[in-house]
């Protein structure tokens, strides 16, 4: 049980890292697939090992969840890409964020 | 059982890896549908088929083609991938990744301390999921449909084209 605990940590800590080393909009939505992935993971090893389907429960939330966030993502992209003629985030320095 | 599930884990953190070290989008996606298929495959193992299928059917059937619809009209082709591998010299990122090794090192050591048991294999249906889910889970799957709409309501509204107007004075000086 605790090796697929730490599985679902090792590949939070991948999303995570992918977040923060890359520049392209388009791999930082990978990366939050990614942990949203690995969230989902911990949810289904909780759930089978109580025995309990409030665990496959949760993910099917996590996934409905994650397709909207897609797609509003995605439609953002389109949009910069349009505005800016580039996916990189250090031309973004106007949202002043 | 166990051997099974170490060399899909391995597979999956190998193949999440590469999703964050590729420079080439297209090549990152296909990493990433190895890791939700591997991902899967640990599904099954944990006795979790229903979330086996939806996490193949919705993550890599449908989310995956959204990518590759984007990637595909974005055309990102050469000069991207020339410049994310300049941004990742591997002296940028030697220290964070030290820093981060040792909190893991200490993540490994206090989830591994407590003589936990290896967890009992018994398998949740989809029968079982659907009656979780639409008798006390009911108010969350009207709340997920509502959060699907707003999703496909905003990236309608979001991802339409319009150009950039200026304001009506300024338009009517300039038609002047």
């Amino acid at each position: 049980m605790e090796m697929i605990l730490l599985l679902a940590a090792l590949l939070f800590v991948m999303g995570i890292a992918g977040v923060i080393i890359r520049k392209n909009i388009i791999f930082m939505l990978l990366s939050i697939e990614v942990m949203l992935n690995a969230s989902g993971l911990a949810f289904v090893a909780a759930g089978s090992h109580w025995g309990q389907p409030d665990g496959q429960v949760m993910f099917v939330f996590i996934l409905a969840m994650a397709a909207a966030e897609v797609s509003v993502g995605l439609a953002l992209i389109l949009q910069i890409y349009h505005q800016h003629k580039s996916l990189d985030i250090d031309n973004l320095k106007e949202m002043k964020g | 059982m166990d051997i099974i599930f170490y060399i899909t884990a391995f597979v999956t953190l190998v193949s999440t890896l590469m999703v964050i070290t590729r420079h080439n989008p297209v090549h990152a996606l296909l990493y990433l549908v190895i890791s939700l298929l591997s991902l899967s495959v640990i599904f099954f193992l944990l006795g979790a088929p229903f979330a086996a299928m939806l996490e193949i059917i919705i993550y890599a059937g449908a989310i995956m083609v959204l990518f590759i619809f984007v990637i595909m009209l974005l055309n990102l082709g050469k000069e991207t991938a020339i410049q994310e591998k300049e941004w990742l010299k591997p002296k940028v990122w030697i220290g964070p990744t030290i820093l981060s090794a040792i909190l893991f090192a200490e993540l490994f050591y206090l989830i591994s301390s407590p003589s936990a048991t290896y967890l009992v294999q018994q398998t949740v249906d989809a029968k079982t999921v659907a009656i979780s889910l639409f008798r006390p889970y009911l108010i969350g799957v009207e709340l997920a449909a509502m959060l699907l709409m707003a999703g496909v309501v905003g990236a309608a509204h979001i991802g339409q084209h319009k150009k950039t107007t200026l304001h009506r004075f300024l338009k009517e000086e300039e038609v002047l």
